[in-house]
């Protein structure tokens, strides 16, 4: 297993470790999941997320290049600003979600899952034949921790005596904490306002020390996946994959209506299924992969992630279920072990904001 | 971990209590419910239930996941842990009190004697 430059920290927080697409990575620490879920939604926490993977996109045509291979359009996004976008296959489904940072005109940062680095890495290279761009595995040469939650900011402001009022949601900026450069973006995945921190790996530890030594809980990645589903982000290999056309999630903002990879097989298809929340009505927790089926019993889809929100106490899930039933408010059934429990459609975000 | 000398064990992690007039307690180990990490839901049997030793009867449910729970001897299940429909986070804090399961009136009360003693359930955890 590959292990991030934080792993003897985890360690001596007595970390919990698992194996996670072939990195070594706290899935908790000893406070657990509900405490650190509600250290973000209440405070602020902070995840080691250096294992996922940097591809650096540079190039005269580097605007042209990824508004061809991403969904999103590359070409709206300005110098120091992020932006969430998908990388297309060629059957109208998806290789990996990604965040992508302008550096600068010719030059930008995309940030993919760890277990999709290579094929994303792959993809973007056949790609770029024809393109005046050079691509980069970059993983190597950073460390990413995510500072989240809504003391987030102020905890950073005094680490780095700097003022982040002005910093808006998906711009970054430069900044010292303990002598250390730090490209720190405003964005993350809880929900909550944070920061995502660019470091260079050797001094990773120092920042993260800093960060504990500041307040912000340890978080693993156990709480990431609840603060992500509760907040109705996707998450790669639950929500979105292979064959996950976006245009049928929540997420088909993200497909700008431009010439790109794929565009033909996903473009004019109907799946004739939505990816909708859900809200269970009746007792019990819904999981990946649990049937979804009318009040009659006639299968309509299935549960791409579920658990019990550590914030409401009510249990929540995202499924696929048949177009006919994904407009809010309508009814359906999670079969749980053998078990028929109703279920409300809703839409995400699973608590007031 | 925690491992109390007079409670019997199995493999899949849970211990039962001496036989009381034929009747004995269920729960999971501190080892279990240390893995499972944050307890959040618990599905228990009907009071009434015949089961095998080794059946499938409960299911704990952590923020993670769902782990089957075995009875350890054969018998008929004749109370459930009600409490913990409201406060399955006792598992947690007290595996072996607060955190039973059900109660088994056992088919065969010397069977309990052959079930893993402490020092060798920990072993067998420690295996895991």
């Amino acid at each position: 297993m590959q292990r991030t430059p934080l792993y003897e920290a985890h360690e001596a927080l007595g970390a919990r470790i698992v194996d996670f697409a072939g990195w070594a990575m706290p899935i908790q620490y000893p406070s657990g999941i509900n405490h650190e879920h509600l250290a973000v939604r209440q405070d602020v926490g902070v995840f080691d997320v250096s294992h996922m993977g940097e591809l650096r996109v540079r190039g005269a045509d580097a605007v042209p290049f990824l508004r061809w291979s991403t969904l999103n359009d590359a070409g709206k996004l300005r110098v120091g600003r992020g932006q969430y976008s998908m990388l297309p296959n060629d059957q109208g489904g998806l290789v990996d979600d990604l965040y992508l940072y302008r550096d600068a005109d010719d030059d930008f940062l995309v940030v993919a899952n760890a277990g999709n680095v290579d094929v994303v890495d792959g993809q973007l290279r056949r790609l770029s034949e024809g393109f005046d761009v050079v691509i980069e595995d970059e993983s190597e040469r950073w460390a990413l921790i995510a500072i989240q939650g809504p003391g987030a900011a102020l905890l950073l402001e005094r680490l780095s005596s700097s003022d982040l009022a002005a910093v808006r949601k998906n711009q970054t900026v430069d900044v010292h904490v303990g002598g250390c450069p730090v490209r720190l973006a405003r964005t993350g995945y809880t929900g909550e306002d944070g920061f995502e921190a660019f470091i260079a790996p050797a001094d990773a530890v120092a920042v993260w020390d800093l960060v504990v030594e500041a307040g912000a809980a340890p978080c693993g990645l156990g709480a990431r996946d609840t603060l992500r589903l509760e907040a109705g982000f996707p998450l790669y290999g639950h929500e979105l994959g292979p064959d996950t056309n976006p245009l049928a999630t929540p997420f088909a903002w993200v497909v700008k209506d431009k010439p790109f990879f794929g565009r033909e097989a996903m473009w004019g298809a109907e799946p004739g299924k939505r990816l909708v929340g859900l809200r269970l009505d009746g007792r019990g927790i819904a999981r990946q992969g649990y049937e979804v089926t009318d009040e009659r019993g006639t299968p309509l889809g299935e549960v791409t992630s579920g658990t019990l929100s550590p914030l409401t106490r009510e249990a929540i899930a995202m499924a696929w279920v048949r177009t006919s039933h994904a407009e809010p408010g309508s009814v359906v059934q999670v079969l749980i072990r053998g078990q028929a429990v109703r279920a409300t459609v809703v839409v995400p975000p699973f608590y007031g904001r | 971990m925690h491992t109390p000398d007079s409670l019997r064990y199995v493999r899949s992690h849970e211990w039962a209590s001496a036989p009381d007039d034929g009747v004995v307690t269920v729960g999971i180990s501190d080892f279990a419910q240390d893995q499972l990490g944050d307890v959040v839901f618990v599905e228990l049997p009907d009071v009434g239930r015949q089961v095998a030793a080794g059946e499938a009867i409960a299911v704990v449910e952590s923020v993670k996941t769902a782990s089957d729970i075995y009875a350890p001897l054969a018998g008929e299940v004749v109370a459930v842990n009600e409490g913990l429909e409201d406060a399955p986070e006792t598992i947690n804090s007290a595996p072996y009190e607060g955190g039973w399961l059900f109660k088994l009136r056992v088919d065969d009360p010397s069977a309990w004697d052959g079930l893993l003693d402490a020092a060798g359930y920990e072993a067998v955890a420690e295996a895991d």
